[in-house]
């Protein structure tokens, strides 16, 4: 436990912020839903999906993880795994050759 | 006096000298001494695999080992000397050495260091007590899908490999964040990031490589496993499943691996000689950053290992092209480690010696590894005796030859003596000799055409020669093996005391007593630049130079005469922790019995769901016993504060 | 996982980084299981579609009923913050009320999980019945698994909180729990989109 390890305490949002991310997130949820439904939108279904499911991904991380007010190191080693486990799974997509 | 009780169950332990106070101890010098004992046993096993190889492929036709039990030799010969011995051997430095080197009294989390070992122990006894329980398993290091499903392979010997696999990955892991976090986090004053010795530097890139390489064979294990035992589907075609996709898994972790082998050896290869050649690293963060490079780069090979499955020629293009590309890294370091030696004032000791040699083997195994990665050109050599050549200079010549020279070094540093200069040139050579012997004909029959992993030829396919040279060459490797053992016997007891810095070190741990008293460093060293020791020795103004060349006697600690053995962890480094203030790592129960857990539930998995429950819940009840017990002991050690 | 109580007994130590040792560790665990969901999910991916029989995912997956449950799960991260932000102002009470909170929404979770699993088994979807089954089942069971983990590990905290162990210093320790739980709520993100609304609609 480090003198340092607490970041003082106006860095952190405050229980308003968190409140008004949940907001976010139900909302972005719902609007998948919403899109799942709708046919006439299949052909934006793909990308649609994968930009919504990141914004919330990050908005979890940097607001209920800190990792906005955080370290950036925390960020890095984060990151870091995130993007080799993308990596990973875009390649194998490729090498099977679901995705050219 | 002092012992805290832990929620009714156990005493703490207080004792610091006798059996228990290993089984408990917490302190890194004590559990790096274990990984390295412990990894030379296996040495010593999968050594004994191979000799029983090569005596069956000695001559053509022989029948001294059966085809059953030579499948059962080549998997676990290749296994105990991937996870068995070279990286716990490599971890026993990591141990021993990284926080003497960056100036800490003992890793971020010692226990979960101390668990670390017992699962290493755990998992390698849970693999190898497969060859008393039914046979061992017999799929081959990479144990490709289908040989492991359960209609072609009925016994329990790739469960026991599966498990065993499980519980090592477990300890390696948790090694590998200790590290991290200690790397990151617990350096002395003044050692940036860019004045860490290069083995700390090695030593956080195959870190790092653990961390993201395990959770890959772990699911790979994960869904063979199911495959087996639950009957799921990932691995068989009858119901769409791609045993190509294993491949995948387990290159992606594989080749990794590779490199979580050799960069520890690198950074071995990069503390040795600079020291014996007088003078600084050449490119010092040429080397660094090229060990960074393969790190990455390493992630973006693994199909290499897969050229003949037919994926393509985009795919097989892309990863030759990756592969020759992790060639460039690799030969700057060569040069730079050659640059080192350059105008320096050149002492062939035996680790010196060693490390020469690393680079020579490390070399040719290099030369052959760039023609594999010409994917046409593999395609003739894939699954031939010339890809066990071109292994075996790599994890042979490079990998052992380094270790070999990390323990020449480092030994003194342990134990207070030196090991015979020699016997040690003696033991180099006899293995360089051995090894060029054993392995370089290999070449040659891969290019005649003999496959690997085959118990027997026939006398017409003119194999005969390099066979049996080959394997006078493992007698020769072996008489080395037997050298050092005589060598490191008689040191222990009567070797020439080393004193602190017996080889005018540049790094910190050189600048401690040997073996170095249990707090480490009465005062956490301040350092001002690479080669801190070197500059501190030399004389920078307001630090009084502590050692000369060579004439060490003077640095041993006060306490102790300035010659001879001191008894590590001793009472009388209790009391000298005690009167310095210096808050000692409490000794604990609990990482051997989550290590007994997670063992008996890997046996419990493969024979009793009882014994999987018994396992589990130890492991769960010791986590907690863990969780609650204060790192450092409240009510003191023996000797109050 | 150095649980150190905060019995003043415990040397404050200083860092090279001025990041506690924990913490350090949590993210690189954090780093490390990125890894491992990520090859679960890749093992999905190569599969989907691939299966000789069926079920697949458009004949048995419920999109409004999960849709529920991963609203259940969002809600327990934020309850999750909560519960950090009291303990950081030394509000144990309202601590344990929150921390309270994110394990019912967990458990409620699992239970739309166990409802789930039982609901595909008895349609005739089960690990062995083809690739959908096989990894669908391992990759949302072990994210479960994760889940409760992390439910074991809240009531812990909620436990720990009468020994008066935890106070404002040790917010840290439930610092830890909380990443992991927020890092299992964003796993599930992934699983939502990818397994359910990829899976189904493509």
């Amino acid at each position: 436990m480090s003198l340092h390890s607490q970041p003082p305490e106006h860095a952190h949002p405050t229980p308003l912020t968190y409140a008004k991310v949940a907001i976010v997130l139900a909302l972005v949820t719902a609007v998948e839903v919403a899109i799942f439904y709708m046919e006439s939108l299949r052909p934006i279904f793909l990308p649609a999906f994968i930009v919504l499911s990141a914004v919330k991904f990050t908005l979890v991380a940097m607001f209920y993880m800190h990792l906005r007010f955080d370290s950036r190191l925390f960020s890095g080693l984060f990151v870091g795994g995130l993007l080799l486990a993308a990596s990973v799974i875009i390649a194998l997509l490729a090498l099977f050759q679901i995705i050219v | 006096m002092a012992a805290l009780t832990v929620p009714g169950v156990l005493r703490r332990p207080a004792s610091y000298t006798g059996l228990w106070s290993w089984v408990t101890t917490v302190d890194h010098k004590r559990i790096g001494v274990l990984y390295g004992v412990t990894a030379f046993i296996y040495l010593l096993l999968g050594g004994t695999e191979a000799f029983l190889m090569r005596l069956q492929l000695a001559r053509p036709d022989q029948s001294l080992v059966s085809p059953e039990a030579f499948n059962q030799l080549f998997t676990m010969h290749g296994t105990t000397m991937v996870f068995l011995v070279v990286m716990p051997l490599g971890a026993a430095f990591f141990n021993f050495m990284i926080p003497l080197m960056i100036g800490a009294r003992d890793v971020a989390f010692p226990r979960l260091n101390a668990f670390s070992y017992w699962c290493f122990l755990g998992g390698s006894l849970l693999l190898n007590s497969s060859w008393f329980l039914g046979g061992a398993p017999n799929a081959g290091w990479f144990s490709y899908a289908n040989l492991t499903s359960k209609a072609f392979n009925p016994g329990h010997g790739i469960d026991f490999w599966i498990l065993g696999l499980m519980v090592l990955g477990v300890a390696s892991m948790a090694a590998a964040f200790n590290f991290i976090v200690t790397i990151v986090n617990m350096r002395a004053p003044g050692m940036t990031l860019m004045r860490m010795p290069v083995f700390v530097w090695m030593t956080l890139v195959t870190s790092f490589l653990m961390i993201l390489a395990f959770p890959v064979i772990t699911v790979a294990l994960i869904e063979l496993m199911f495959d087996r035992m639950f009957g799921t589907n990932f691995f068989n075609p009858a119901a769409g499943g791609q045993p190509i996709l294993w491949q995948h898994l387990f290159w992606l972790f594989g080749h990794p691996e590779v490199y979580i082998l050799i960069l520890p050896a690198m950074g071995i290869v990069s503390e040795i000689l600079p020291t014996f050649s007088g003078k600084p690293l050449f490119g010092y963060p040429v080397v660094v950053f090229s060990g960074i490079a393969i790190g990455f780069l390493g992630w973006a090979v693994w199909s290499h290992h897969m050229f003949t499955v037919g994926l393509g020629p985009v795919a097989n293009s892309v990863f030759a092209l990756t592969t020759m590309t992790i060639a460039v890294p690799t030969g700057v370091k060569i040069f730079n480690w050659i640059g080192t030696l350059w105008g320096g004032s050149v002492r062939l000791t035996t680790p010196m010696l060693f490390a020469i040699g690393f680079i020579a083997m490390f070399i040719i195994g290099g030369l052959s590894g760039v023609m594999h990665a010409a994917a046409p050109s593999d395609a003739q050599q894939q699954d031939t005796y010339f890809v066990v050549a071109h292994i075996h200079y790599v994890l042979f010549g490079g990998a052992i030859f380094a270790l070999f020279g990390g323990i020449y070094y480092w030994f003194p540093k342990v134990t207070g003596h030196l090991l015979g200069e020699g016997l040690g040139k003696l033991n180099f050579w006899l293995m360089i000799i051995g090894m060029n012997t054993a392995f370089f004909p290999m070449h040659f029959l891969g290019l005649d055409g003999m496959p690997r992993r085959i118990y027997t030829y026939s006398g017409e396919m003119g194999w005969g020669l390099w066979n049996f040279v080959s394997t006078v060459g493992v007698g020769i490797v072996i008489l080395g093996v037997l050298v050092f053992l005589w060598n490191f016997f008689s040191s222990l007891r009567r070797g020439r005391p080393s004193g602190g810095d017996p080889w005018d070190g540049r790094t910190l741990e050189w600048s401690m007593p040997s073996p170095p008293p249990l707090y480490n460093f009465a005062a956490i060293p301040r350092v001002n630049s690479r080669d801190a020791y070197w500059e501190q020795k030399r004389g920078e103004v307001g630090d009084p130079p502590t050692n000369s060349p060579r004439s060490n006697s003077h640095n041993e600690h006060s306490s102790n005469g300035p010659i001879g053995r001191r008894p590590q962890g001793s009472y009388s480094d209790v009391a000298e922790a005690a009167r310095l203030s210096i808050h000692l790592p409490g000794l604990s129960y609990f990482p051997i019995l989550v290590a007994i857990g997670l063992t008996l539930a890997g046996f419990g998995l493969i024979y009793n769901l009882g014994l999987l429950f018994a396992g589990a819940a130890l492991a769960v009840l010791s986590i907690y016993g863990w969780a609650l017990e204060p790192v450092s002991d409240p009510a003191g050690h023996p000797l109050g504060h | 996982m150095e649980h150190a109580p905060a019995t003043g007994h415990v040397a404050i130590e200083e860092t090279t980084t001025g990041l506690s040792h924990r913490k350090l560790l949590i993210w690189a665990f954090l780093a490390s299981e990125c890894m491992f969901f990520g090859s679960l999910i890749a093992t999905l991916l190569v599969y989907h579609g691939k299966s000789l029989s069926g079920p697949g995912p458009k004949e048995i997956l419920d999109i409004p009923v999960t849709s529920v449950s991963t609203f259940v799960l969002l809600l327990s991260s934020l309850m999750m913050v909560m519960a950090y932000s009291a303990i950081t102002r030394g509000r144990v009470k309202a601590f344990r009320i929150w921390i309270m909170c994110t394990a019912i929404l967990g458990a409620t979770f699992l239970g739309f999980q166990a409802f789930e699993f039982r609901h595909f088994a008895l349609e005739g979807l089960t690990p062995r019945t083809n690739l959908f089954g096989s990894t669908f089942f391992t990759l949302t069971g072990f994210h479960g698994a994760h889940v409760t983990v992390g439910v074991i590990w809240l009531l812990s905290l909620f436990g720990y909180s009468f020994r008066g162990d935890l106070t404002r210093e040790s917010g840290l320790s439930v610092d830890l729990a909380a990443l992991y739980w927020h890092f299992v709520d964003i796993v599930w993100i992934v699983i939502f989109t990818v397994v359910y609304l990829i899976g189904v609609a493509l």
